[in-house]
């Protein structure tokens, strides 16, 4: 299981990275490499070019920008672990991100890779999208910025095009004193989830929902936000049988089949893990209270 | 002479090297000149091959040759793998050919060889390789392949069924008439395979200086390479040499000859440079024997009180396309079910089929997990029946130890009678319980479900053959230096028997582990072996390094005696030095090993023949046997399926113990892997039988949060087979594990009425069966 | 033609400059080019975590990078972790006193792993240490001595900070 020939580049710059992707019409960009490399040895690719992007300097980094987090493209999973910041303004992310594969896989894993390889049920991109983040893309001339509701157009495959690349992402906060639970089930410890859920909450005093966030990974081809459910939360107040009543409308969501897990299952898991993630949420809003469902 | 060594917790002699990266393991090997292969294997299940086109291939730049079978010499090229265990009930004794070129029957079959200066180039040639294929529909599941309408598994045969044969005793027909409860059920037993985090490697190099072929092997048999080279090349035997080095895991499928095994060394006497072929953990999966399907259709026959009466039905075998190990797995299994209880009839008919899947032959447990799965089953349904308590059910029918050696009236796998040789069942089942503190348990399982958790408790019992002949033999040799070395046929994979046979040896000459050298798993080093698997090196190789010592030790007395002017009653040996009792004199065995080298014109002292050594091949006069007992207690949690072990305990009777230790970690390792029996491994293949899991992202093996600690309790019943009264260790832990559990997340999903009849069981199965109880 | 760099790569302490084709692994470049074997190959997929070694101090898959990647860095493997020939590191003495290998082939990743976690988590619980090897497969031992020799090792380690405070 050896890697096919190819050219190897190592860009200093953003703007070379690009202007290499612009050029070669069959290329792979190698960030973090733990979704490519195992590929790269299958031989599922047969790139013609291999673009690494881990000597680009300032392409990784986590600042603060107000109310929003601004993570570069190339920011390591492990940092994101470690980050204070993370920690304390976005813990939905500091939940989700011990999950995602193990200590080696995070030490290479980026933020940007794992985005722009969008597995169903990958963790950041399901944090991403319950967040309302907003990934930058650049490409030889420019760069944009896709909304993440807009950023999956399909199973595994984000909307940028191929000579474009992820160089950062911008992830709004949620005041302090939200709610939030990240729930998954997979088979093994750091096993890419079979289903996940991951919600917000902003809860008033008194327990009053006034606004919420439910994301389901897994079920379908990507992380997917389930407004119509989450309307169902707003304006109610927090209790067992409002969060059991929301999470059965997930057992609706259109789901994926394999031989390793039938849909109905998916559907059934993203009602358990919402359920469960609604109650831990409330449980961890400041103004809400204790309360754990099965 | 004290026991000091034998029986203790010595730490490995093997682990310093280990831990610092100082294995030899069969890829580390680099030749001058060594060349790398990669082979082109059939991605289809079935085909007709109606060309093949190196051409290509072969001006790949780095490529030395490619070879399909028209490029072999013409002897090999319809040959195929000599039939190791041949049997009558065999009708249809398939075996593979080196490389094929006419119809592939697996997924993974080799069809091309490509030799090249790197691995890197051979796989870029091997795409290069262009099959004409004509895809045949596949025979896949087992039972299936057995009904009329069935794919032919070999395109020209008749049926796919491979062999058959009953096995039993007694009057079946009458127990089950005269019964006051009968239960039938159906099982499905699925394992996968060994999957050793080594994979399977082949160096080969011939020496023309010599005249000699060397070939190292990550293989737990070495003699069996080097047997079937010989027969398959037609090489003379004293001109070919096969070593085991450091293997990383075997647990079975590294026992079996391959194609590959033949073929490396083939290219590297013919290229005149040295070969390495790795495999890669793709080709593991496609072309490395496993375990696989079992479909088993049983009735138990009890009385009032639960004695069984009678146990009898049909099981079906998957035994892949080929079949290079015979029939030994079912037969293991059909073998094993009695178990440790009085089973007065027994009737097992068993077909095995051939399927267009890789050959199934032993993994860990071999054909007995799936047995002890259908008769702990049967016993837990009987129970429930009765409205009698598990345990108690187990309880009145097991074997008491009055009645041991107890004779089932069935012929094992050695071809000998079987009869079972030592064991306190009773007390085994006993221990196990009281170390899973089994008496609180329903307390605890109240409280659980007081909290809204759900936990179950579950036991299995099992008998197990070991110490498999027909020998495995030893040499001591006293070097001049004093060091001790043995020299012993099987390989190790991990077993440690560089340190468990020092330990038989060091206490006959008051010395320590660290004084003595083991070389094992080389054929150059001693005249014949067999090979490590069935659990059959402590008792075999044991007993011979027993035996040898002893006779090394007799000698060096009647040499010192002579030596020193004393009486051999006079003598003892201490510290590596032979005193005679009460006084100062001495002499150390360096110097009786040199005086035994011989002076030209010089007698040998005492008469004796040259070299301080003996050489032992003890040969067992049947299996003895083993038993254990598991009871699991596990949390079931029934809105996702998730199953998390709480407590395993296994009382364990290994007869006796050379290492407490390594036993410890034979069994710890043997119950990880039938926790993956029975909740995660599963190899799935599509209706064609082309396979779907193919790497480790979907074949599911358990990791650290997946495996429990094992509670163990050793009791020591010793076997009068051998001299050391040990029996084999390494298997015990995989065999009840599946059927314990099983019954354990039945337990726990009582308030559902959940019945499990086969595993794996994944967590999407066991939400569906809540949700149809419910 | 074969695209091909030289790198210039730091293992164990020593400096080594090859000249390599940029598709090479950097597992096979370690274990292939510069002959240090202890690190091993099970899977390349990123599964068995056999090939974990340190680059720069932290674990990472050696599977699953190119040897180029490992240009001007340092890298740490098994055969990296003894002080000298003679001694064994706590951690790796914690092994053989706790029966944490059989065959030895995942040993070297499962140290590595460790020498990395206990340097982030110098007191951890037994769950967390599971947690920790979790992408480590081992197939012998059942963990179990690997998971007390972790324990052990945490502790024997302390005991030397201490010591030397």
């Amino acid at each position: 299981m050896k890697p096919p020939p190819f050219t190897y580049h190592d860009p200093r710059s953003i703007e070379d990275a690009v202007a290499l992707l612009a050029e070669k019409d069959n290329a792979k960009l190698l960030a973090g490499g733990q979704s490519l490399m195992p590929m790269l040895n299958m031989r599922f690719v047969l790139p013609d070019d291999v673009i690494d992007l881990n000597l680009i300097d300032g392409l990784a980094g986590i600042t603060e920008d107000g109310d929003t987090l601004v993570f570069g493209g190339m920011t390591r999973q492990r940092d994101i672990e470690y980050s204070d910041l993370v920690a304390r303004r976005c813990p939905l992310m500091k939940e989700a991100i011990l999950n995602v594969g193990h200590r080696q896989t995070r030490n290479r894993g980026t933020y940007g890779g794992s985005m722009s390889h969008l597995d169903p049920s990958a963790e950041l991109p399901s944090v991403s999208m319950a967040q309302d983040a907003i990934v930058t893309v650049q490409k030889k001339g420019g760069t944009r910025d896709i909304a993440m509701a807009d950023f999956p157009m399909g199973y595994m495959m984000p909307s940028f095009e191929l000579d474009e690349m992820v160089t950062g992402i911008r992830v709004p906060l949620w005041p302090e004193g939200h709610g939030y639970a990240f729930e998954e089930f997979a088979r093994r410890h750091g096993d890419f989830a079979i289903t996940s859920s991951a919600v917000l909450l902003d809860v008033e005093p008194g327990g009053r929902i006034s606004r919420a966030s439910i994301t389901v990974g897994g079920v379908g081809p990507a992380p997917l936000r389930v407004t119509a459910v989450e309307e169902g939360l707003t304006g109610e107040t927090g209790s067992v049988e409002l969060f059991t009543e929301i999470a059965e409308k997930c057992r609706e969501i259109d789901a994926m089949e394999d031989v390793y897990a039938p849909a109905w299952y998916r559907q059934h898991l993203a009602s358990v893990l919402t359920r469960r993630a609604l109650g831990k949420a409330f449980s961890r809003a400041a103004n809400g209270t204790e309360m754990t469902l099965r | 002479m004290g026991a000091k060594m034998f029986g203790a917790r010595v730490a490995r002699l093997e682990d310093p090297r280990l831990l610092t990266g100082r294995g030899s393991y069969t890829d580390d090997f680099h030749l001058p000149g060594m060349l790398e292969a990669a082979f082109v294997r059939s991605p289809h299940s079935h085909a007709k091959i109606n060309s093949i086109d190196t051409t290509a291939a072969k001006a790949h730049p780095g490529i030395v040759a490619v070879y399909t079978a028209a490029d072999l010499p013409e002897y090999l090229r319809d040959m195929t793998v000599p039939f190791q265990v041949p049997n009558p009930a065999i009708s249809q004794p398939f075996q593979q050919r080196l490389l094929e070129d006419r119809e592939v029957c697996f997924a993974g079959e080799p069809i091309a060889l490509v030799v090249a200066d790197s691995r890197y180039n051979a796989e870029d040639a091997a795409t290069l390789v262009e099959i004409d294929f004509e895809i045949l529909p596949g025979a896949s599941d087992c039972k299936s392949a057995l009904e009329d309408s069935a794919p032919m598994c070999h395109a020209d045969s008749a049926n796919n069924e491979g062999a058959k044969y009953t096995v039993g005793y007694g009057d079946v027909a009458d127990a089950f008439a005269n019964a006051h409860l009968t239960h039938r059920e159906e099982y499905w037993i699925h394992r996968g395979g060994g999957f050793a985090i080594e994979n399977r490697a082949v160096v080969a190099e011939y020496d023309e200086l010599q005249d000699m072929l060397t070939i190292w092997s990550a293989t737990q048999s070495p003699f069996l390479v080097k047997q079937n080279v010989v027969d398959m090349l037609g090489w003379e035997s004293d001109k070919v040499r096969v070593i085991a080095p450091d293997v990383g895991g075997g647990f079975g499928p590294k026992t079996i000859y391959y194609v590959e095994e033949a073929l490396i060394p083939l290219v590297a006497k013919e290229l005149g440079r040295p070969v390495k072929w790795v495999e890669d953990r793709r080709e593991n999966f496609l072309a490395t024997n496993m375990e696989r399907d079992q479909y088993w259709d049983m009735e138990i026959a009890v009385d009032a009180d639960g004695k069984l009466l009678g146990v009898r039905g049909k099981m079906i075998h998957d035994s892949g396309a080929y079949m290079p190990w015979g029939i030994i797995s079912p037969y293991i299994s059909a073998t094993t079910l009695p178990g440790p209880y009085i089973l007065p009839t027994y009737e097992l008919e068993t077909r095995v089929a051939l399927t267009n899947k890789v050959a199934v032959t032993p993994v860990r447990g071999a054909g007995r997990p799936q047995a002890v799965f259908a008769m702990e089953r049967l016993m837990d349904r009987a129970a429930d029946k009765l409205g009698i308590d598990r345990v108690e059910i187990r309880r009145r029918n097991l074997i008491p130890t009055e009645q041991m050696p107890y004779a089932l009236g069935l012929i094992f796998r050695d071809g000998k009678p079987m009869t079972y040789d030592s064991g306190d069942y009773p007390k085994c089942q006993a221990e196990a319980l009281r170390i899973a503190d089994y008496d609180g348990f329903r307390a605890r399982q109240e409280a659980a479900r007081a909290e809204g958790r759900h936990i179950g408790l579950g036991i299995a019992n099992y008998v197990e053959g070991t110490g498999l002949g027909p020998f495995e033999g030893a040499t001591v040799r006293i070097q001049p230096s004093g060091r001790i070395c043995i020299y012993t046929g099987g390989g190790d994979s991990g077993q440690g028997h560089w340190t468990t046979l020092a330990q038989v040896c060091a206490d006959k000459f008051g010395v320590g582990v660290a004084d003595i050298d083991v070389q094992k798993g080389d054929t150059g080093k001693i005249a014949s072996g067999v090979g490590t698997f069935a659990s059959r090196i402590a008792v075999n190789a044991g007993s011979s390094v027993h035996l040898a010592s002893m006779e090394v030790r007799e000698k060096a007395l009647k040499v010192a005696a002579h030596m020193l002017e004393a009486a051999e009653e006079d003598l003892d040996i201490e510290d590596g030095r032979v005193v005679v009792k009460g006084s100062d004199l001495s002499v150390g065995l360096a110097e009786i090993a040199r005086a035994v080298q011989g002076m030209p014109g010089f007698s040998l002292p005492g008469g004796v023949e040259p070299g301080l050594e003996a050489t032992h091949y003890f040969s067992p006069s049947q299996s003895c046997y083993c038993n254990g007992t598991a009871v699991v207690e596990l949390e079931v949690d029934p809105a996702t399926g998730w199953v998390d072990i709480l407590k395993y305990s296994m009382a364990h009777d290994s007869g006796t113990l050379i290492n407490p230790f390594v036993v410890d970690g034979q069994v710890q390792g043997a119950v990880a892997q039938g926790v993956g029996n029975a909740l995660l491994e599963w190899m799935i293949y599509d209706d064609n039988a082309n396979p779907v899991s193919a790497t480790f992202a979907e074949y599911l093996l358990p990791s650290a949060p997946e495996t429990p600690n094992v509670g163990v309790v050793h009791i020591e019943s010793p076997s009068p087979i051998n001299p050391l009264g040990v029996k084999g260790a390494g298997e015990g832990g995989t065999i009840p594990a599946p059927a314990a559990i099983m019954a354990a997340i039945e337990d726990a999903l009582s308030p559902w009425n959940v019945e499990i009849s086969g595993a794996p069981i994944t967590p999407s199965m066991i939400v569906e069966k809540v949700r149809a109880g419910a | 033609m074969s695209d091909r760099r030289t790198i210039s790569v730091t293992i164990n302490g020593e400096t080594y400059e090859r000249e390599v084709e940029t598709r090479l692994t950097l597992a096979d470049f370690i274990r292939h080019e510069v002959l240090l074997t202890g690190t091993h190959v099970g899977c390349e997929h990123g599964v068995c975590g056999a090939c974990t070694i340190l680059l720069d101090g932290r674990t990472a898959r050696s599977c699953l990078m190119l040897a180029v990647q490992a240009n001007g860095h340092e890298i740490t493997t098994v055969e990296g972790i003894a002080p000298n020939d003679t001694e064994l590191h706590p951690l790796q003495q914690a092994f053989q006193d706790n029966h944490g290998l059989q065959c030895g082939f995942c040993t070297p990743g499962m140290l590595t792993t460790l020498i990395e976690f206990l340097g982030d988590n110098p007191d951890p619980t037994e769950q967390e240490v599971r947690e920790a090897i979790s992408g480590n497969l081992c197939r012998c031992t059942g963990y179990q001595g690997i998971v007390a020799a972790a324990l052990d090792a945490a502790k024997r380690l302390q005991g030397q900070e201490t010591a030397g405070a």
